[in-house]
């Protein structure tokens, strides 16, 4: 089981002749996914054949055909920046419910309406500036590396990329596997938030606990940590930055503490309020996750 | 980016917002040359980007171009937060009755833009949020709707600012929303906007901070950014590179690595571990040799680095390649301090062999090498 997508999901990969999309398609048809299409306009009607992948992929001018044809109905969007918007909301109003949007430095105004018009449709956006979207042993829509993911009972949710992999790994390596990892982006407008995933996990029967892996900025550590206390099940957090200066970005474009707003401490302490053990390492994660699972 | 209160009032001019005469100067010369053609009283205002100028005797008041002449004697070459003022712009000098605060920014927790008025207005409005709430109104904005006339007038009526200049507040607020979208702002502000002795409404200062992810289609801004302008010198060769790199300057362990987040908790480690990270540096995921290199130089930049501590994830990359780089940066340092190495991932073990006969020490986890790092300092901090 997992949460959003899984191996019945027919994924469409928007961008999927562009560099990253290239890079990146065989590895998600290695892990299992089932790529029913790709778009890039102007290519329709043409099949795209990567080395090493037994079955090409048909190719469709928009995504509207692409659905019409094949019943795709969740999406991976690799396109460069200033299209990645447009390429948004054609996959919403298509009627795509599942997008993961990887491509980053998408202008914040441009987020802001592209949430506004998600709103009125019935499609989940995880991303931007993501590293997708891993349920594990069924589907990839995204950049992790395959090899670090093993199936149990934890899913994950992550303003990182790196350092997801980090923790997805040393949980596996310690004998908990996950069912959905989900990067949900390091911009300061993302698609989806914690709050929204926690949901979805309370109603995973396959999962038992769930790593928040948050970061100084904004407030959505905060809104999800609310949420806890009427959860079924545990949650474990983590909270990087707390060694970060006021009032710089660190990396991510959302990773600012501004006007005293968005500190590790206001985080750490709205997730202690709610019970939630918070890690103080990644090691810390794994051990916290076995003890709320009574192992 | 941020651009400078000149060239944001040239701006706002642009978009029908009334701001009062004024121009640029370098020299005392042009300082006297410009205020004798405003006549009368000018005011002098240093052109930094950091706030709180007033307060640092920044900004001075003169009376005549003599007098503007002495004062930009004074401020220019002046120290403020450590920024050089090296321009100062000269304008007419206002008879205030009132001072608002006027904005646009964007509301982060409710992914909307956000309109703020309020009738106090010369001061942080962080500051007035906090102490007199009543005196400031908030509207959320959808920008895919656009800004909304009962918004303006929801925004009027619950900031407290005189409404018998509802008609002229109401034009500058729509110029400054379009301006805003225009110029892919992330911030646009006057505060304070004043309500002259003799009515009219004029915005007394400007701000501008435009979205850096959106530059690429504001190529007549972009010529305005003045690289280096709010950082310091080594945040500005970072900026140049195309590093991420944040300088906190106190401490004596460097710290880099792969991803934004895996470099902030290394951060972390080490601060747990009794160390004290000098600064974030992200190699991003092409961890080539040159790339490798240009970090190194850019940490030890700062001489109070003792030691770096660099954490890479290798989840696409391989870590022998990394390991390649990292030697071959090495060797070219200017500065041979303590390097600890933590690499995970893809031919780890070559890696590892690798760095045997080399200086640099390998720590399998982010934990230890925090602590190796740490304990080659001898501790200190």
């Amino acid at each position: 089981m997992a949460i959003l997508a899984d191996k019945n999901s027919r994924i469409l990969v928007q961008g999927i002749t562009g560099g990253e999309g290239t890079f990146h398609t065989p590895r998600m048809i290695e892990f299992g996914t089932n790529v029913v299409a790709g778009v890039t306009p102007g290519k329709g009607g043409t099949v795209w054949q990567p080395e090493g992948i037994a079955e090409g992929v048909p190719i469709f001018d928009t995504v509207d055909a692409a659905v019409e044809e094949t019943g795709a109905d969740a999406s991976v969007i690799f396109v460069p920046k200033r299209f990645a918007p447009d390429a948004v909301m054609e996959a919403a109003d298509a009627g795509i419910e599942v997008i993961v949007a990887i491509s980053d430095g998408i202008p914040i105004n441009d987020m802001v309406k592209v949430y506004s018009f998600m709103e009125q449709t019935m499609t989940t956006l995880i991303g931007p500036n993501c590293p997708g979207l891993v349920s594990v042993g069924e589907c990839k829509l995204g950049i992790m590396p395959n090899h670090i993911f093993k199936p149990g009972p934890i899913g994950v949710i992550s303003r990182s990329g790196t350092l997801t992999y980090e923790v997805v790994n040393q949980l596996s390596e310690g004998g908990l596997g996950q069912t959905t990892c989900i990067g949900v982006g390091g911009d300061p407008v993302i698609g989806t938030s914690f709050l929204e995933l926690l949901m979805e996990f309370e109603q995973d029967p396959a999962t038992g606990c769930v790593v928040i892996v948050g970061e100084i900025g904004g407030s959505d550590e905060e809104d999800a940590a609310e949420f806890i206390p009427e959860m079924s099940k545990p949650v474990v957090a983590f909270i990087s930055g707390r060694t970060a200066p006021p009032g710089k970005r660190m990396g991510h474009a959302g990773a600012i503490v501004s006007g005293g707003k968005g500190t590790a401490e206001s985080k750490i302490k709205a997730f202690e309020a709610a019970n939630t053990p918070v890690a103080d390492t990644v090691p810390d994660i794994v051990r916290l996750c076995k003890e709320s699972l009574g192992k | 980016m941020k651009i400078h209160e000149y060239q944001a009032k040239d701006v706002f001019a642009k978009y029908g917002i009334p701001v009062p005469p004024g121009k640029i100067a370098f020299t005392p010369d042009e300082v006297e040359e410009i205020a004798r053609e405003i006549g009368g009283q000018v005011v002098v205002k240093a052109q930094v980007h950091v706030g709180g100028r007033g307060k640092a005797g920044g900004i001075k008041l003169a009376d005549g171009s003599a007098d503007a002449r002495a004062k930009a004697d004074q401020i220019l070459g002046m120290d403020i937060k450590g920024l050089k003022v090296e321009k100062v712009l000269v304008t007419k000098a206002i008879d205030i009755r009132d001072e608002y605060y006027l904005g646009i920014t964007l509301n982060r927790d409710e992914r909307m833009l956000v309109l703020i008025l309020s009738a106090a207005g010369g001061i942080d409005i962080e500051e007035v949020a906090r102490e007199t709430p009543e005196k400031i109104a908030k509207v959320n904005i959808d920008p895919l709707i656009g800004i909304q006339d009962y918004q303006i007038t929801q925004a009027i009526f619950g900031s407290g600012v005189d409404t018998a200049k509802s008609r002229e507040i109401r034009s500058i607020t729509r110029k400054l929303y379009d301006c805003y979208m225009a110029i892919d702002g992330s911030l646009a502000e006057i505060n304070p906007l004043v309500v002259t002795t003799d009515g009219e409404v004029v915005a007394l200062d400007a701000k501008i901070n435009i979205d850096d992810n959106a530059l690429f289609r504001q190529p007549e801004l972009e010529k305005l950014m003045e690289v280096g302008a709010d950082m310091d010198t080594i945040e500005a060769e970072a900026r140049h590179k195309g590093i991420a790199y944040v300088h906190l300057s106190d401490g004596n362990v460097g710290v880099m690595g792969n991803g934004a987040g895996l470099v902030m908790t290394t951060m972390d480690v080490v601060s747990r571990a009794g160390g004290k990270p000098n600064n974030f540096l992200d190699i991003g995921g092409a961890a080539t040799p040159e790339v490798v290199e240009d970090a190194f130089q850019l940490i030890l930049m700062d001489p109070n680095v003792d030691g770096i501590f660099l954490n890479v994830f290798g989840g696409i990359v391989r870590c022998d390649v990394v390991a390649e780089g990292m030697i071959k940066a090495y060797e070219k340092l200017p500065r041979k301090v303590p390097v600890v190495l933590r690499m995970t991932g893809t031919n780890e073990d070559i890696a590892r062999k690798m760095l045997e006969d080399t200086p640099l020490v390998y720590e399998a986890s982010t934990e230890t090498g925090a602590a190796k790092i740490v304990e080659m300092l001898g501790g200190k901090s």
